[in-house]
């Protein structure tokens, strides 16, 4: 290889090298050169293919150089590599003939130093806060007795016998671990997963769903508890429905699952004891409340007994309270046949007194009989006779008018006779007879008899009167011949004037 | 009734009683709510048996079921 270089000379006798010849000369001196190699920088660009191979760049500000872990390394990796963390590598560069490429095969991975590694951290830290997933708003209470734990965690080691052992001794109860990696890649994705999947647990399944979960895992070194610094399981915690209690390495190591979970437990024997209250004690304090609660009532009894007994002994006795009224009703009972005669006795000495002896029905018949005598005395002065001879007078002058009023209505009757015949002669006399014959009487329009023919004018209106009081109205047509029209207003004419005064 | 809830109203129940400013009969009503709440926390208090087990898992990671657990 070095006369390639040496020989490098302007000349034609240099050696002609295939391509797959040179790409295999370039292989050999960069694999042989670079078969172990340190190398600090920041992770660019993750890709995790479901291979199981991680695909990463390694950079600093001015070159990149592409890098790959293969699946059984990624998996022991106690820190998965991240986009912007600051590592140390080793590993071995390799090319790639097929695409005059070439890349780092990792074999290692850490972080650049506790520092950059906690620098992260923060800033993850403060973002998911400033998201809200830290809240204390966010925190629910872990129920006091719970029927079903669930446990994430490891399955073997320390972490998952002390949280056992721990229950046993305060409230054995039933406990459902999920098993999974608590370090390395597989970490953070089975953590996330094991908390969905108690979460999807129907209440009442198969599988009985946890009324309470445990985070745990032992101590370890920042990069072993990286797994539960992952955004996915941070997530995963604060999205819980069931209460979760994170115990995560030892007291003074913290990592953000502490900060999402809904309590913290220093270690995971403390979160056995936030899951469950000591069984013995539960039962003493039920006991002390019994207790307290037949106290109670015995007192409560006690006291309504003395009360009861103190307010009896004040009332007085029922003999007490009648005997006096017994005793009064006795004397009255006594006296009262004696007061009863004495008061008849009295009574009737009085009557006797006020002259008792003296009312007899005898002195009442004398009475009657003397007011008899008395009516019959007056009687004999009632006579018709006299009365009727008092009025005998007035009777006779009663006669008298009465012929005087017969002879009255005589004289009426011939003078009413008479007045008939008068009143016909008048009829006869009058002009209305002369109307029967044909004749008529002529008015002018204001009622006055019209004698003159001549006084007339044409157009003035007239009323005529006929036989039984029958008038008509007429209009004068030509006043020029006066004389037709007098022969038969003559009769009238005369009429009018004699009979103005009858009427 | 949950065991919390059930301890927490046998307290106050208690308290009411040692008090003693209830009335009489209310007492008795409350003396013989206690009774009930002592034995239903009783009950809860008295099943306490451990069970341990694992969950089995399905090809996509979920919850099929579970088998004993031995923590050794």
């Amino acid at each position: 290889m070095s006369d390639l270089i040496d020989d490098d000379i302007p000349g034609r006798n240099a050696p002609e090298f295939s391509v797959s010849d040179l790409s295999g000369a370039v292989k050999r001196l960069v694999e042989g050169n670079f078969s172990h190699v340190r190398v600090r920088g920041e992770v660019g660009r993750v890709s995790r293919p479901r291979s199981g191979h991680v695909y990463l760049d390694l950079k600093d500000d001015r070159s990149v150089i592409a890098g790959v872990i293969w699946k059984g390394v990624a998996s022991r990796l106690r820190t998965p590599p991240e986009e912007g963390m600051e590592v140390v590598v080793t590993g071995r560069l390799t090319t790639f003939p097929g695409q005059s490429k070439y890349q780092i095969v990792i074999e290692s991975l850490a972080p650049a130093g506790v520092g950059a590694l906690m620098a992260m951290l923060e800033k993850r830290r403060m973002a998911l806060a400033a998201e809200g997933l830290f809240d204390a708003e966010r925190k629910r209470p872990l129920p006091r007795l719970p029927r079903v734990i669930g446990v994430v965690t490891s399955p073997s080691g320390a972490v998952i016998r002390d949280i056992l052992h721990r229950l046993r001794d305060r409230f054995p109860r039933e406990v459902i671990v999920w098993p999974v990696a608590v370090q390395g890649e597989r970490c953070a994705p089975e953590v996330a997963a094991a908390l969905r999947g108690f979460n999807a647990l129907p209440a009442g399944g198969a599988v009985p769903r946890p009324d309470v979960l445990i985070v745990a895992r032992g101590g370890g070194s920042l990069e072993d508890l990286w797994g539960f610094n992952e955004e996915i399981v941070v997530r995963a915690v604060a999205e819980s429905d069931i209460p979760v209690i994170s115990a995560v390495g030892h007291e003074t190591d913290t990592t953000l699952v502490d900060f999402a979970a809904d309590r913290r437990a220093p270690t995971p024997t403390a979160a056995a004891e936030f899951a469950v209250p000591v069984r013995a004690d539960l039962l003493a304090t039920l006991a002390s409340f019994d207790e307290r609660r037949q106290a109670a009532l015995a007192r409560l009894l006690q006291r309504q007994g003395e009360r009861l007994r103190t307010t009896a002994r004040v009332l007085p006795r029922p003999e007490v309270l009648l005997a006096e009224r017994a005793q009064r009703l006795d004397i009255a009972a006594a006296r009262l046949p004696l007061a009863l005669r004495d008061h008849a006795r009295a009574k009737r000495g009085l009557l006797q007194e006020r002259g008792g002896s003296r009312l007899s029905p005898a002195l009442l018949t004398g009475l009657i009989r003397h007011r008899r005598q008395q009516v019959t005395g007056l009687a004999q002065w009632i006579r018709p006779e006299r009365a009727m001879a008092a009025l005998t007078p007035e009777r006779e002058a009663l006669a008298r008018l009465a012929r005087r009023l017969e002879e009255a209505r005589d004289i009426t009757h011939t003078r009413r006779t008479a007045l008939t015949a008068l009143d016909r002669v008048m009829r006869a006399a009058g002009y209305q007879q002369t109307l029967a014959r044909g004749y008529v009487v002529v008015r002018d329009a204001e009622g006055g008899v019209v004698t003159d023919g001549g006084a007339l004018n044409t157009g003035q209106g007239l009323e005529l009167e006929f036989r039984q009081e029958t008038r008509v109205g007429v209009t004068v047509g030509d006043t020029a011949q006066p004389a037709k029209a007098k022969p038969r207003k003559s009769a009238p004419k005369s009429g009018p004037d004699g009979q103005g005064s009858l009427f | 009734m949950s065991f919390e809830d059930a301890m927490a109203e046998l307290e106050r129940v208690v308290d009411q009683l040692d008090r003693g400013e209830v009335p009489l009969e209310q007492s008795i009503t409350l003396y013989e709510r206690g009774q009930k709440l002592k034995a239903h926390c009783e009950a809860k208090l008295r099943d306490a048996e451990e069970r341990v087990s694992k969950i089995t898992m399905g090809p996509a990671g979920e919850a099929t079921g579970t088998t004993p657990f031995d923590a050794e």
